[in-house]
């Protein structure tokens, strides 16, 4: 057996790897935090900022160019959104403040 | 920065995300998991930048987007979670389309081959138009969950439904993967199969969405979820870029497993969810019950059963979320203990319009969370229950899921009916979103306190006082 192993082949071992562990931790994750795991995908599936970023980054400013950085545009309204409102979350899930929070509207 | 040092870091990124979703399996473990994943982020951001020439102009764009992010983080109200998590899928799917349009545009630009090589443009195709599909379905998802439904027809949360639904949706899939097919097979840039194939894309996405009726949202949600995921994963495929594709993956498992344990609360299959219209055809039929009676009381009467009672088991649902009344609940539960009651809550696994959406309320009104329980845990103690107070929730606690031959035969439920004494709060006597009869509200124990579910509970807490 001789040659390289073709990168699709890999990113296959990669991607069924990574399927099984993400079946395996989210089954435990708890039924009460299922909207904090809905809200944390969805920031870690803007990681697609990464390719956004590619994208976006070739010395001369094209077409392409522009739909990159719309597209980085995007993916970091998720970043931010994605992670920070998790965040808000889990504070509420805080077993006793210790001390009142500021009342939102 | 060398490719492998590249592919070390995202590595590192990978472990982060997924200790990420480790956490959430308890609430204290899971704000350290989310610092995980914002490090996590925050790696595989900053190498991709250092391998790219035009660091400021990136970040022009990435301050921007992050702006709107996080004001919006800041500002939106829990009951709006179903809403902006929607929203934020579709921009997940616009993203992935427009890195696909990038790629054909110019494959060097990613290192790839140019024109791009056949394996490239397969992989190019799924991300694409999964990548379209989130995006369109999101929109309609997002309208249908905010109430849009008056604004434009297709956001209305009633299922749209029309003669060959199904055919026209299988016939566009069709299509859209012969392009995809011609897509692959041209040579050259072959924007034309592209471009159309998208467009149906962008179309299907619409088309699947619009039968799905407003209580089947916490499957669709989910779904868009998994597919969000799985668009990641296939432009990170035609990038060859490991970041993406197990970021992608984690996403798309979490959301199938969610699609999954929804349909099962549901005690439906996935296929009859996304198929949709449910409700449409029987709901007129089943208004027309006979004659049975209701015992309707006042708040009054409904505060001196609550404060008389030994236990109380408050079943929220999606009334609760309307009225926005978890504040209002907590303070009457609070006086209800404060009189020695015992007070726990209920949460049926699809109450809500989307997975956990009652327990976000309730932590939000800072309720603590070892007096919520789910369905499986507190059933069991409804028999021993002296008052249950159903608030704003119907099919999620109708005995008829008990009788072969109803419609939503085997659905598990909450066994309100089996408590001592039986509060419902309802707006008015119309039949739940399965547009079933519930025997519940007839039952000689159970007693109907009508009208939105703040001004009930704010009433009741009056009159405890």
């Amino acid at each position: 057996m001789t040659g390289t192993i073709d990168p699709t082949v890999i990113n296959l071992v990669v991607f069924v790897l990574a399927v099984f562990v993400g079946y395996h931790v989210i089954w435990n994750v708890t039924p009460a935090l299922h909207t904090p795991l809905m809200s944390v995908t969805n920031a870690i599936s803007s990681v697609i900022i990464v390719g956004a970023i590619l994208a976006a980054g070739p010395y001369e400013t094209d077409f392409g160019a522009i739909l990159g950085a719309v597209a980085v545009g995007l993916a970091a309204v998720n970043v931010f959104g994605g992670f920070l409102v998790t965040q808000r979350m889990l504070e509420m899930f805080r077993k006793k403040a210790p001390k009142a929070e500021k009342e939102k509207a | 920065m060398s490719a492998n040092q590249l592919a070390l870091w995202y590595l590192v990124a990978s472990v982060l995300f997924v200790l990420a979703l480790k956490g959430l399996s308890s609430p204290v473990a899971a704000r350290r998991g989310n610092l995980f994943g914002m490090i996590g982020m925050a790696i595989a951001v900053l190498v991709t930048l250092a391998i790219t020439k035009k660091v400021a102009f990136i970040l022009v764009a990435a301050a921007i987007g992050g702006m709107i992010g996080a004001f919006v983080a800041k500002r939106v109200q829990m009951t709006q979670m179903p809403q902006l998590v929607a929203a934020m899928h579709s921009l997940v799917g616009m993203a992935a389309v427009l890195i696909a349009v990038a790629v054909v545009n110019n494959p060097g630009a990613f290192g790839e081959h140019d024109p791009l090589p056949r394996g490239n443009r397969f992989e190019l195709f799924i991300g694409s138009f999964v990548g379209a599909i989130t995006f369109s379905g999101s929109v309609i998802a997002f309208g249908k969950l905010a109430g849009l439904g008056k604004m434009f027809r297709l956001f209305s949360s009633a299922p749209v439904v029309y003669k060959g639904q199904h055919p026209l949706n299988l016939i566009l899939a069709i299509v859209m993967i012969g392009f995809g097919l011609a897509f692959f097979f041209a040579e050259g840039k072959a924007w034309m199969p592209f471009l159309v194939m998208l467009g149906i894309a962008f179309t299907l996405g619409v088309l699947i969405i619009i039968p799905i009726g407003g209580a089947d949202m916490p499957v669709v949600i989910s779904m868009l979820n998994s597919y969000s995921g799985w668009a990641a994963a296939g432009i990170g495929f035609s990038l060859n870029n490991t970041m993406l594709i197990i970021a992608g993956s984690l996403v798309g498992s979490s959301g199938a497993i969610l699609s999954y344990i929804m349909c099962k609360a549901m005690n439906r299959s996935f296929i009859s969810v996304i198929m949709g219209g449910f409700g449409a055809a029987e709901g007129a039929a089943a208004a027309g019950s006979g004659d049975k009676t209701v015992r309707s009381g006042s708040a009054e009467d409904a505060s001196f059963l609550l404060a008389n009672a030994e236990s109380v088991v408050i079943v929220p649902g999606y009334g609760l979320a309307v009225a926005r009344a978890q504040h209002a609940v907590k303070e009457m539960a609070q006086k209800l203990i404060a009189r020695g009651v015992s007070v726990r809550y209920a949460i049926h696994p699809v109450a809500g319009r989307m997975p956990g959406h009652m327990n976000v309320l309730l932590a939000e009104a800072e309720v603590p969370y070892d007096q919520v329980f789910e369905m499986e845990d507190i059933n069991g103690e409804l028999g021993t229950t002296d008052v249950a107070l159903v608030l704003g929730a119907n099919d999620v606690v109708n005995p008829l899921a008990h009788e072969k031959g109803s419609p939503i035969y085997g659905m598990p439920i909450i066994e309100a009916h089996k408590a001592r004494t039986v509060l419902v709060n309802k707006r008015s006597m119309a039949a739940g979103y399965a547009g079933l009869d519930n025997p519940l509200f007839y039952m000689d124990k159970t007693m109907m306190v009508f009208g939105d579910a703040k001004k009930v509970v704010e009433d009741i807490v009056k009159a405890l006082d």
